[in-house]
């Protein structure tokens, strides 16, 4: 108790600053939950290409000293956008290699499972193997061990008392809210956004009015992809570190967050992001960082057992994002 | 074999194979050229591949009982010779295959029929299913090293203990649908897996060395001329260094737990099951009492899993909470499905193949969990129903309702997977180009 | 922390010395698996297994070269038995590494076993070992409790965790003076026993200590390093591998926490240095069980072992290279003395008393190192030199 009370400044930045990346890799989860009811194991694994690509564009341009301030901004929105790039474009070809063959084919959705978790293996091993080695010239036994790209000058933004902000913890919290009302003002607002929502509420007749799946489907997975591109810019910003198993446990907990707010849900993503943060930061603090995993499961079967679909309900189309 | 033969061609009609070369075409229309030529011949193959084991199956179901028997006899005495010399230079040149044979490959097979229960036949998903081999083996650790017990009294324990543990998991949570419920269930495995990690007890990350063997049975040896390699070894001492003793073991709580499964699949409970999987809210209206079934699904499949666990802690003499990572709930899982979930014989090839592969490639070094990824895809592309599904499943599956497969009964509404398959399968057989 | 080793010997076990379960083996020695490794009457198999291709790689590959190169010494002599290593690669995990070691017993009749390299997968082998009497040393198990299981036929080469332990505990309290320590273990079946054993050692010596613990899979330490933060510690020891102690001497120093960042065996190697990025690792101490030595402080003999090591695969002797050495010297000094059994050369072991690279090759009855002694290093950019002993070594 005396630990909680002592650190509950210090546990709620950090865990407000982790939750904000569970909650945009949750934001993946979910969107491809809510319109394929589909959970893609291999979300972890975008995640991870994102940071590989942050990592080798800092390489690419040889960055070797630190930048903060404005500077920081500018090269982590730069770093987000190629991230982004580069993740979407990969769920996009996952989804026509892993799953669309099967929804072809009208598997079970424990079928598309079985290959999604294959797909996660494969790309794992694909980095470790293949990819890392080649792309930062190391030899074969390496690739499974951490790359870094260092490049950020942390500094302390806000101090009150314990209340400590770094740098690179705001511009993490600030760009999660702002991904996330983005991307709500497009489900909602757009064309495409519309599609989103019908067909998450009802396949059928949202192709009886014309809306075409495939593309729709595509459209998830490009944004999902995107925004794990977006948090791995974001992860990078802050630990500058990633190997090729990085997704897994990240994945893991976003997954959880995603259904502690309420899977299909975008604005559960964030809420269910967060409160884990927190739940966890405050937790370790409580009871030692030993017992992290099984306080956030914990936490997690409590709401389910008073709240059956998460903290805000599920549904795309219900919370209106 | 030759009246086999006009069986399978009179059970299966000169239409089923017809059919084969009109789903392969379609299936492989969408893709491009080059590729599209590929998946037509690979999707011939698996499309054959079905209608034989569809026509076997017909064969098989009107077969007298004894015939019925001959075969399993024969599957018997085919498994007991399955550590014999030849067979091993060729599935395991590089490690030994009687210990291949007891663990991985008869533990994921044990493992699996017991997710089946769960999975396949209840429809309940289960990403957790680790947490009772666990609970499983450190039963066996704790009892053997700390009280003295010998195994087969533990392995009462064992089955009770998991079992409860079974109930006390899925007694709150047993009422969450679908996904819900497999994040608990993986949340659950994570916390059994850190909790053993952090209690002293236990030995913390430490886990529990010098878990005793079983007592041997008898000193009986296969005389020294038995062939096949097997001169010599004696099938009910339990030791280190020689796994065979183990390997029969397995083999027998696998024949037993076959037993117990295929009876309880044709009971009250099996159909209830059925229904559940099928349509839970139907089955509640009709007056099955789901919850009470699925807790029994839990925790029967939770007890298998700890009697694996309890066998798998009596060889591996040690064990750490390592030992259990979630992979390998994801893995059981993978082995149930591409087997063909619902279906005995099928989970049981999944489970070998699962277990097999890895070890079997061994020569490919690093790259062989690559390897094994990428069959895992395209086992689910090719024969998303599995390589041996369940009659029941298939019927389910072709109907439209049983498009979500075990899971059916776990989503309340429809699903875009199983909806663009019905478009899919429609639009070339009425000719709705429209409904795209 | 790990460790592996078969030694084995193909056609000469068949006149029996070690016909365990005659059972057994004569079903798995019959087939073909032996003429690919028999090869010729004079010569014996030894095997090293260890995680040769997984993610702990780089703590194996160095003490699986170091024994190449003991043996391709040993070979060039021209002598009358030669020697072959066959390596297994376990990964590190015991339900891989059981049926190897059966393997390498009963088809590739390996007379030794190096390794192997990690304490939970030693555990579970050791039994199999045991059973099938093929003498093991390890380069790199370190757990304690290996040591008092009573197998006769294990040793390792390394000492153990408890006397790392107790030299880098004593470390903190005469050489750096340390009155306040922070203790973060990393959950595993290395780190924790390890760190639980320094906690131990300077509470005796009358320092106070606080503890918290990291997920090395997880990349967030900061519930960690807020207490550390908060313990205002002289020393932060960290039981755990370098790739996570990298990263939490990082987020350390973001966090301004300012006491000296110590680690064990698992933490030694470059890439601690690479993940804390820049110069932020400077100044830790690192203490291990082994010797790297490529500049001949403690003894010359390391000196022309590095160079000798440095010509055959290029790069410098890194984390056990020399007890990967010295564990083949001891196999192959029995080898040398005639014995050309498992059992005669595990006899051989019980009273074996050569000098090696890393220390006295000698083991007690219970199959540690006779001389166990603690070097510190420091990290200084991206080398490690040697400090000295634990006992002996001063910093400040």
């Amino acid at each position: 108790m005396h630990n909680f009370i002592d650190q509950f400044w210090p546990s709620t930045v950090d865990g407000l600053a982790l939750g904000s990346i569970y909650a945009l890799v949750a934001l993946g989860y979910t969107m491809v939950y809510g319109v394929l009811r589909l959970i893609n194991f291999a979300h972890s694994e975008i995640f991870m290409i994102g940071t590989m690509v942050v990592i080798g564009v800092l390489n690419l341009f040889d960055v070797t000293s630190l930048y903060g301030g404005f500077t920081l901004i500018a090269i982590v929105i730069g770093l987000a956008v190629v991230a982004g790039v580069a993740s979407g474009g990969s769920a996009v070809l996952l989804e026509l290699v892993a799953y669309r063959p099967l929804r072809r084919r009208g598997a079970s959705r424990l079928a598309a499972l079985i290959s999604a978790i294959g797909a996660s293996l494969f790309l794992q091993q694909l980095f470790a193997r293949v990819v890392i080695p080649q792309a930062f010239d190391l030899p074969k036994e390496k690739g499974a061990l951490p790359v870094q790209g260092h490049f950020v000058q942390r500094n302390h933004v806000i101090s009150i008392g314990d209340f400590v902000v770094s740098n690179d913890k705001l511009i993490i919290f600030v760009g999660a809210i702002l991904m996330m009302v983005v991307l709500d003002q497009f489900v909602n607002r757009t064309r495409l956004g519309r599609g989103i929502r019908a067909t998450a509420q009802d396949p059928q007749t949202a192709v009886l009015m014309g809306v075409n799946i495939d593309r729709i489907v595509t459209a998830t997975f490009a944004i999902g992809g995107a925004m794990a591109g977006v948090a791995a810019a974001l992860y990078m910003l802050r630990f500058e570190e990633a190997k090729y198993d990085v997704g897994f446990l990240l994945g893991i907990k976003a997954f959880t967050a995603a259904v502690l707010g309420g899977i299909g849900n975008l604005r559960g993503a964030l809420v269910g992001g967060l409160v884990l943060g927190l739940v966890e930061m405050w937790g370790s603090a409580l009871f030692g960082t030993e017992w992290q995993h099984v306080i956030a499961f914990s936490i997690l079967i409590l709401v389910l057992m008073f709240r059956p679909t998460g903290i805000l309900g599920e549904s795309l189309q219900q919370a209106r994002a | 074999m030759s009246t086999d033969q006009t069986q399978v061609k009179s059970a299966a009609g000169g239409g089923a194979w017809a059919g084969v070369v009109e789903r392969a075409r379609r299936r492989s229309a969408n893709v491009v050229p080059g590729l599209r030529e590929l998946l037509f011949a690979l999707l011939l193959v698996t499309e054959s591949a079905g209608v034989v084991t569809d026509a076997f199956h017909d064969w098989w179901v009107r077969q007298p009982g004894w015939s019925r028997w001959t075969v399993y006899v024969l599957l018997i005495i085919g498994a007991i010779l399955l550590p014999a010399e030849g067979v091993a230079s060729i599935m395991s040149p590089d490690t030994d295959w009687t210990t291949l044979l007891f663990f991985p490959v008869g533990g994921y097979i044990l493992l699996a029929i017991g997710l089946n229960v769960v999975v396949g036949q209840a429809g309940l998903l289960d990403l957790g299913y680790v947490a009772f081999f666990a609970i499983g083996g450190y039963t066996m650790a704790v009892f053997g090293t700390k009280y003295g017990w010998s195994f087969w009294e533990i392995l009462l324990v064992g089955i009770v203990l998991s079992a409860l543990s079974g109930i006390v998991l899925g007694a709150p949570t047993l009422r969450l649908r679908g996904d819900y419920l497999a994040i608990v269930t993986l949340g659950f495995g994570e916390i059994v897996r850190i909790t053993a990690n952090n209690t002293d007890y236990i030995g913390g990350p430490n886990g529990i060395s010098g878990i005793p063997h079983p007592p041997q049975l008898t000193a009986w040896a296969f005389p020294e001329s038995f062939p096949f390699g097997l001169g010599g070894v004696q099938p009910f001492v339990y030791g280190s260094l020689d796994a065979h003793s183990y390997y029969y073991l397995m083999l027998l709580l696998i024949i037993v737990t076959i037993i117990f499964a295929k009876r309880l699949e044709r009971s009250r409970v099996g159909r209830a099951w059925a229904s559940i999987r099928e349509d839970e809210d139907a089955a509640e209206l009709m007056g099955v009492p789901t919850f009470k079934f699925k807790l029994a699904a839990f925790a029967i499949g939770a007890a298998i899993g700890g009697a694996t666990g309890v066998v798998y802690g009596t060889q591996a003499v040690s064990i750490i909470p390592t030992n259990f990572p979630f992979i390998l709930s994801a893995t059981i899982l993978a082995a149930v499905v591409m087997g063909g979930s619902g279906n005995i014989p099928g989970v049981m090839v999944g489970a070998f193949l699962v277990a097999w592969i890895p070890e079997r490639v061994r020569f490919l070094g690093e790259y062989r969990v690559l390897v094994f990824g990428a069959v895992l895809v395209l086992l689910m592309i090719f024969r998303p129903e599995g390589i041996l599904p369940s009659r029941q499943r298939k019927a389910e599956f072709a109907e439209g309702s049983g498009g979500m497969g075990s899971m059916g009964a776990e989503v309340a509404t429809a699903t875009v997977v199983e909806d663009t398959a019905e478009l899919d399968d429609a639009a070339p057989a009425g000719g709705t180009e429209a409904a795209r | 922390m790990e460790r592996l080793g078969t030694l084995r010997r193909n056609k000469l076990r068949v006149t029996g010395a070690v016909v365990v379960s005659t059972a057994l083996v004569l079903g798995a020695a019959a087939c073909g698996g032996d003429d690919k490794s028999g090869g010729s009457g004079d010569e014996l198999t030894i095997g090293f297994m260890g995680d040769l291709t997984g993610e702990n790689s780089g703590i194996v590959i160095p003490p699986s070269q170091g024994a190449q190169l003991a043996v391709d010494q040993y070979n060039a002599t021209n002598p009358k038995v030669k020697i072959k290593i066959k390596k297994y690669d376990s990964q590190g995990k015991g339900e891989q590494a059981v049926p190897l070691a059966k393997q390498a017993i009963t088809k590739d009749k390996v007379v030794a076993m190096i390794g192997p390299a990690f304490s939970g997968e030693s555990a579970q082998v050791g039994p199999v070992l045991e059973e099938g009497k093929i003498p093991s040393v390890s380069p790199s198990a370190t757990n304690a409790a290996l040591g008092t299981k009573g197998w006769k036929f294990w040793h390792r080469i390394v000492g153990n965790d408890n006397a790392q332990g107790e030299g880098i505990g004593t470390f903190i309290l005469n050489g750096l003076s340390a009155k306040k320590v922070f203790v973060i273990n990393d959950q595993s079946e290395y780190g924790k026993p390890l760190a639980e054993t320094v906690k131990a050692t300077v509470t005796k010596g009358g320092a106070t200590v606080t503890e918290d613990a990291i997920d090395p899979n997880g990349s967030d330490f900061s519930s960690a390093v807020n207490k550390a933060k908060a313990a205002k510690a002289d020393a932060i020891f960290f039981g755990g591998y370098y790739a996570a102690g990298g990263k939490l001497i990082k987020q350390l120093r973001e966090a301004g926490v300012k006491g000296r960042f110590l680690s064990g065996d698992g933490s030694l190697d470059k890439g601690l240095a690479k993940g804390a990025g820049g110069t932020t690792a400077d100044g830790s101490a690192i203490g291990c069980p082994c010797l790297i030595d490529p500049t001949g402080t403690a003894s010359p003999k390391s000196k022309t072992f590095a160079e000798q090591y440095k010509a055959k695969y290029n790069t410098d002797t890194a984390i056990y290279s020399a007890e990967g050495y010295d564990a083949a010297t001891a196999f192959i000094e029995a080898i040398k003395a005639g014995n050309d059994t498992a059992e005669k050369i595990n006899e051989y072991l019980s009273k074996i008393d050569v000098p090696g690279v890393s220390k006295q090759i000698k083991f007690t009855p219970q199959g540690e190192p006779a001389a166990a002694d603690v070097y510190i290093y420091q990290v200084k950019g991206d080398t490690l030199p040697l400090l000295g002993k634990a006992a002996e070594a001063k910093i400040g």
